[in-house]
């Protein structure tokens, strides 16, 4: 059963959508991400033009990110201050990618810059999570008595100005670094149509240092703003947030997420983690491979300034 | 003013035609319908073109959409990636093109195909001035790749049939991808080498609906269009939790 998409302009299986929406709905709710990372190259690849995709996916991501920080905020796993921190950088940032993203497209390199980002962003943190992986289960292989590592290290960060205390976070640092942060993740999050929750847990981890507990939870509240602005002034300047896509694949991926969270209650961390790391490794290669690869064609065409979509997929 | 002008014009016209005595229309065609409409369910539609000539000739059909100013990209290897390089701009370029005809393209001469734009090799597609005279040929071929890929453009020619000597059908298949506009059908009655009657229709293809009124909605009230699917996304992710927590 196909469904002409109103603004995509192009007729997709309903039943293609539901499908996809469910299994990024269960890997996001297995491993407590938004899958914008995900969402925005799964609809390119099914015909969906790169700017209708990457309005689209932002759009997608704030539901998933919705029903899980319900979850967070029971439990009182979220830190108000330093989200409203991330938020406030992550606004500047989404506004200014949204000029950012007009500009690239007229010069015709904006696929070329989405790709570039999904696949530095993605190899690097997912080489980052793979090899932090690997490192634990060696260290429980060798001595099962080992000392736990540090969990404060300091380094140049730690000498910004404007420190701040983070009671939620126990954290005394300086307000630049969230700030930094959310300016960074927003400007990505309007490039790539993601809400950058794959990104922003391990900076907050590593480079804040928050501690586990309150770091997902405060990560999907950022998200969950940055992407509503990215998906409102996509909406307001291009016309390229497609509604029905939207709630079509969200549908699945709501269905599916209840269900990725209970098979992830069953894995250890370390293995979540495991998992988490290859799938993003596998999009940051196969997109890397797009990019080094030959294309069919050398050719490409624009409509009316805008790259044209409607190829089916090879 | 200018309108009644000219439809009082066309009546006269028309009047004159239908009382010319013993003056019969070397050739009369019509659609099927002058209308696709693209509702939600749409994946595609078939049109119907059929008509009469007036003695023996050949009749070839040209299907157009609406023209639009197209950009071909080419890439080129920078430093190990496939990056766009170069680019060239096209106008009035038809959104989609298709012709049909009842004897092979190949064997209707030059001289006609060039002025009618029969076959895709014969479109005018202009390069803005400032286009690189040696390169056109290969951007014009890359657009036509990428056109027929989408199925947007078909390089042979559809097949007029005849039902005996003066009927005349041919099917247009319109793809699901096809894009909304103002369309014309033009169709010629060629014989001895000579467009002897030459008739055109318009065509439109229009969102309809459901579908119509959310592109409309996106493109009128784009803030509130915005404002409505982020509460729509809130909505669905509290809903399911809420739900879910119960289950």
């Amino acid at each position: 059963m196909t469904i002409y998409l109103p603004i995509a302009e192009v007729p997709l299986d309903v039943l293609i959508l539901l499908a996809m929406g469910g299994g990024v709905g269960f890997l996001s709710g297995m491993f407590g991400v938004g899958g914008g990372f995900l969402i925005t190259p799964m609809l390119i690849f099914l015909g969906v033009s790169p700017a209708v995709a990457a309005a689209t996916g932002a759009a997608i991501v704030i539901a998933p990110s919705m029903s899980s920080v319900l979850a967070h905020w029971r439990r009182r796993n979220v830190d108000l201050k330093m989200g409203g921190l991330l938020i406030a950088g992550g606004l500047v940032g989404s506004a200014a990618s949204i000029a950012l993203v007009g500009v690239l497209r007229r010069a015709g390199l904006l696929d070329l810059v989405v790709s570039l980002s999904y696949v530095l962003l993605l190899g690097i943190v997912g080489t980052l999570m793979l090899g932090e992986v690997i490192k634990a289960f060696r260290r429980r292989l060798s001595a099962a008595g080992a000392v736990p590592p540090a969990r404060h290290t300091h380094f140049w960060v730690h000498g910004l100005p404007g420190k701040m205390r983070f009671p939620r976070s126990r954290l005394y640092v300086s307000a630049l670094l969230p700030l930094g942060v959310g300016l960074f993740v927003g400007i990505m999050s309007g490039v790539m149509g993601v809400g950058g929750g794959f990104f922003l847990v391990p900076v907050m981890i590593y480079l804040i240092g928050m501690p586990t507990s309150v770091v997902v939870g405060t990560s999907l509240m950022q998200v969950i703003v940055v992407a509503a602005n990215v998906t409102l002034l996509q909406a307001w300047s291009h016309q390229t947030v497609d509604i029905v896509l939207a709630a079509t694949v969200m549908i699945g991926g709501l269905l599916g997420a209840p269900y990725g969270a209970q098979a992830g209650a069953r894995l250890k961390a370390d293995q979540l983690r495991g998992l988490m790391a290859l799938l993003i490794l596998g999009v940051a290669i196969q997109l890397g491979v797009g990019l080094v690869a030959r294309p069919d064609d050398l050719y490409s065409i624009d409509i009316n300034g805008v790259p044209e979509g409607g190829e089916p997929p090879s | 003013m200018s309108i009644r002008l000219l439809s009082l014009v066309l009546l006269v016209l028309a009047l004159a035609g239908v009382y010319a005595p013993a003056r019969a229309q070397p050739l009369v065609f019509d659609l099927s319908t002058h209308l696709i409409e693209i509702t939600t369910g749409f994946s595609g539609a078939d049109m119907l073109l059929f008509g009469a000539t007036e003695g023996e000739g050949d009749v070839v059909v040209v299907l157009r959409g609406p023209d639009q100013e197209t950009t071909v990209r080419r890439k080129s290897r920078v430093g190990g990636i496939w990056i766009n390089t170069d680019e060239m701009v096209f106008t009035g370029v038809p959104a989609f093109y298709r012709v049909a005809s009842s004897r092979p393209l190949t064997e209707i001469s030059p001289a006609i195909r060039a002025r009618h734009q029969l076959g895709t090799d014969y479109l005018r597609l202009a390069a803005l001035p400032n286009a690189d005279a040696s390169e056109v040929a290969e951007f014009r071929a890359g657009l036509l790749r990428n056109k027929e890929r989408r199925s947007l453009y078909a390089s042979r020619e559809g097949e007029v049939s005849f039902l005996g000597p003066r009927l005349f059908r041919t099917h247009v298949l319109l793809p699901a991808n096809v894009p909304p506009g103002s369309y014309t059908a033009e169709v010629l009655l060629i014989r001895n080498n000579q467009v002897v009657a030459a008739q055109t229709t318009p065509m439109f293809v229009s969102k309809i609906g459901v579908g119509a009124d959310v592109y409309e909605f996106a493109h009128r009230d784009a803030a509130i269009y915005g404002i409505l699917t982020i509460f729509v996304a809130v909505l669905a992710g509290w809903g399911a939790g809420v739900i879910f927590r119960k289950a």
